[in-house]
């Protein structure tokens, strides 16, 4: 089978690529060489949804983002059944000296159409951010960024996408992509798959793809971010998501409010070689904690229950997103760092513009399922609700994780809608989220696992092959 | 909405305990609330002997010692076990909101018992730096792994901390034939019980290193090695004393925190630095009428002392209740 459209990488931007492809007659094919999707880049995400702001103006990312953003709130939110929130986004200075930066970034967001920005000073931040530091003087308020569950809204993504018909290899590594006079032959997981276009969102290692392709025209430079999470009790330690003024690589260490309680406080941001080094290192908390507290003294190092690191996939300072010409059909998705999580809905429609450009029809199909039943999460309801969803299915009313409060019913959900590892039910769930970490909820997690999958108990993972749980059952 | 005169939250030793001593003091009619589908908690994993010398005069493993309690509860005809049933809510007044498989339920109590145990610190609090691979567990979900489901979590391991449940895990792994590699201690000494450091660590060669800590867990999907190093008397590392070891298991024993988040709702006054309740006396909170003992009052280091005091709970409530002097 010649396929229209090969996706290479099912983290956001692919996800949103398939999604959008997914409206018309096209058949289309997204490969992942993880277990599952947003397994790369996409699941240390922060998960915030940006403004538009901190992007130069003439930037390809600056008006991308504001355009993914209206996207995502006017549409993709609702449709997909996504809990987005918009909390807004404050970035403090610690010295009146710098306003005139402040009103530079406001000019810039401005220019880009940013709506509702406003410098405030300390008297409004007293008021609606009590926890602040004396050293925070004034900061931009900035109305329209908020917070999503990254992962929730690559997999919300890719099941829209697998309803109307594309279809998706997991573990399917890309090993080779050849140009042929008919089209393209992509090695994946030991299949040759072939199709009349490739799009090349592989993120950390979409250099190698497009290399492979016949096009060695970027490379790839990972920046680490460690991310700490805090308990979800300090859920109210801040009410919007706080920037420092930022640099010239970096956004800075943030406090994050998250769509799912936990705050978060990161990321670093330091080249690495290596794009495997996902280690959180001592120095790496030491940078966090002193640049979280600058903002927030009261942040406790016992506040947090949990950590990761990620990796950018940066390359110079702007997107790739380009039909490379040397190898007709290839479009690139690259280089697709901070604002990546929210412009991807923008970069969807415009990667279907430039396939449009190289001659592939885009026939609106005659039923696309444009809505996804949203998953149901007893975190996010009112006990009136969750008995109610008892009364409909007892097993709503099984408590599998205490931390996070999510019942065996979630679980079951969540492997039917594609969950095959451990982190995959933890992702979608929140399930061993918590503060114990899944101290008390694993061994049943598995065993929900086993009976839905019917796997023996030595190939359940964490992540997939390679990261199996248990090593042997007791004879 | 159910009025019920005491409600405990908990089936584990402190929960029966309570149960037991309510009901010899008077109290007519308990609601005993327990999540797993048994009675008898974290026992029912530690299948160790070493319960109740002092309590009953003889050595039991875990799961015998709760298995008394457990009889005695299902046999009193004024206790009513609920299980698989997760208390959600609690108000300063006494209501309680509970979830199990097919209801919400509401009760009103007289009064409240929380014995709701302890869970493990974890890696992610101490922290160890490095890699999240699959194979880093907390010792108490290895021992449940192992003697609950009969699942061996790895064949070469590390264990960090030499707690009480660091030293058994390390013995039970070494018994399940896993080569146990080291226990690594950041501290001069063991926290634990000198039995368990002998029984457990001596009896089977496995080294036991003071003042180390891992600087380092290594392996992407699984563990490959851990980076150990020596740490001087401030906990700094000492430089050039750092060493390597392969394993595929990390299990992290590394102390037990209180759980009182049910309290914490209902507005008690909680430490933040140990999460017990803030109050004057054992088995008191801040708020009357709510008692919490065992695990989630204070960590016990043995399991009759937990009995013990949590009879005495019991009897506190029922003299709340005003059906007892104590």
């Amino acid at each position: 089978m010649v396929r229209d459209v090969i996706i290479i990488g099912a983290g956001i931007s692919g996800a949103a690529i398939a999604r959008e492809l997914s409206r018309y007659r096209l058949k289309v094919l997204l490969l992942e060489k993880e277990a599952e999707p947003a397994f790369g880049v996409s699941k240390s995400n922060s998960g915030i949804i940006h403004a538009g702001t901190q992007n130069p103006p003439s930037s390809l990312k600056g008006w991308l983002c504001v355009e993914g953003n209206r996207l995502l709130r006017e549409e993709l939110a609702a449709d997909l059944g996504l809990h987005f929130v918009q909390c807004g986004q404050l970035i403090v200075v610690f010295d009146l000296a710098d306003l005139p930066e402040l009103d530079k970034i406001k000019a810039e967001g401005e220019a880009l159409g940013v709506k509702g920005l406003e410098i405030v000073d300390r008297a409004w931040l007293d008021a609606r951010e009590p926890n602040l530091g004396p050293e925070v003087k004034a900061a931009l308020y900035v109305p329209s960024a908020g917070i999503i569950s990254p992962y929730r809204f690559v997999y919300a993504l890719v099941e829209n996408a697998v309803r109307n018909g594309v279809r998706l290899e997991t573990s399917s590594r890309v090993t080779a992509v050849r140009r042929r006079p008919e089209g393209f032959e992509v090695v994946a997981g030991g299949q040759v798959f072939r199709s009349r276009f490739v799009v090349n969102a592989a993120g950390l290692y979409a250099d190698e793809v497009s290399a492979m392709a016949g096009a060695p025209t970027f490379k790839i430079t990972p920046r680490k971010g460690e991310e700490y999470l805090l308990d979800k009790k300090r859920e109210h330690i801040a009410n919007h998501i706080i920037f420092p003024l930022p640099s010239k690589t970096s956004k800075g260490i943030l406090i994050i409010k998250t769509s799912d309680g936990n705050p978060m406080i990161g990321p670093t941001a330091h080249e690495t070689p290596d794009k495997e080094d996902l280690a959180t290192t001592d120095a790496g908390l030491a940078e966090v904690l002193a640049g979280a507290r600058r903002m927030m003294p009261s942040l406790d190092r016992s506040d947090i229950i949990a950590y990761f690191a990620g990796l950018r996939p940066a390359s110079g300072k702007d997107f790739i997103i380009r039909h490379e010409d040397a190898v007709p059909g290839l479009v690139n998705v690259a280089g697709i760092q901070s604002p990546g999580l929210t412009s991807a809905p923008a970069i969807a429609v415009m990667v279907a513009g430039l396939l449009k450009e190289r001659g592939l029809p885009l026939t609106p199909k005659e039923e696309f399922h444009r809505l996804r039943p949203r998953p149901v999460h007893l975190f996010q309801v009112p006990l009136e609700e969750t008995a109610r969803l008892i009364e409909k299915d007892p097993s709503y009313g099984d408590i599998v994780c205490r931390c996070e409060l999510v019942s065996a019913q979630e679980v079951r959900d969540a492997i039917r809608r594609g969950a095959r590892t451990l982190d995959g039910v933890k992702f979608r769930t929140r399930a061993q989220s918590g503060r114990c970490h899944g101290g008390f909820c694993t061994t049943r997690i598995i065993k929900l696992m086993q009976e839905e999958l019917g796997l023996p108990v030595t190939a359940v993972s964490k992540r997939g092959p390679g990261s199996e749980l248990i090593k042997d059952e007791r004879k | 909405m159910k009025e019920r005169q005491l409600v405990v939250v908990g089936g584990g030793p402190a929960g029966m305990a309570a149960a037991l001593a309510a009901r010899e003091a008077g109290v007519a009619d308990v609601l005993l609330l327990e999540r797993d589908q048994h009675l008898g908690g974290i026992l029912n994993q530690c299948i160790h002997p070493g319960f109740g010398l002092h309590h009953f005069k003889e050595e039991l493993t875990g799961p015998e010692y709760a298995d008394r309690f457990a009889a005695r509860v299902l046999a009193d005809p004024g206790i009513e076990v609920r299980l698989k049933s997760f208390a959600v809510k609690l108000t300063p007044d006494r209501r309680i909101s509970f979830l199990r498989p097919g209801a919400l339920e509401e009760v009103q109590a007289g009064a409240v018992v929380l014995a709701t145990g302890c869970r493990e610190r974890t890696r992610e609090m101490i922290p160890i730096p490095g890699t999240r691979p699959a194979g880093v567990y907390p010792a108490g979900l290895a021992q449940k792994m192992v003697n609950m489901e009969g699942w061996i979590p790895g064949r070469e391991a590390v264990i960090v901390g030499s707690g009480d449940i660091g030293l058994i895990m390390a013995r039970r792994m070494a018994l399940e034939g896993v080569l146990v590699k080291a226990v690594i201690e950041i501290q001069k000494s063991s926290r634990g019980l000198v039995r368990n450091v002998v029984q457990c660590l001596e009896d089977f060669g496995i080294p036991l290193y003071f003042q180390h800590r891992i600087s380092m867990v290594r392996g992407r999907d699984r563990v490959e090695s851990v980076d150990v190093v020596r740490v001087d008397d401030e906990f700094r590392d000492i430089p050039g004393s750092d060493f390597s070891l392969s394993c595929d298991t990390v299990l992290v024993s590394v102390g037990l925190i209180p759980e009182n988040e049910l309290l914490e709702m209902a507005g008690a006054l909680i430490d933040r630095k140990t999460n017990t309740p803030v109050a004057p006396d054992v088995n008191l909170t801040s708020l009357p009428g709510i008692f919490a003992c065992g695990n989630a009052c204070k960590v016990y280091d043995l399991a009759d002392w937990v009995t013990r005091d949590s009879q005495l709970a019991g009897r506190m409530a029922a003299r709340y209740l005003g059906v007892a002097d104590l």
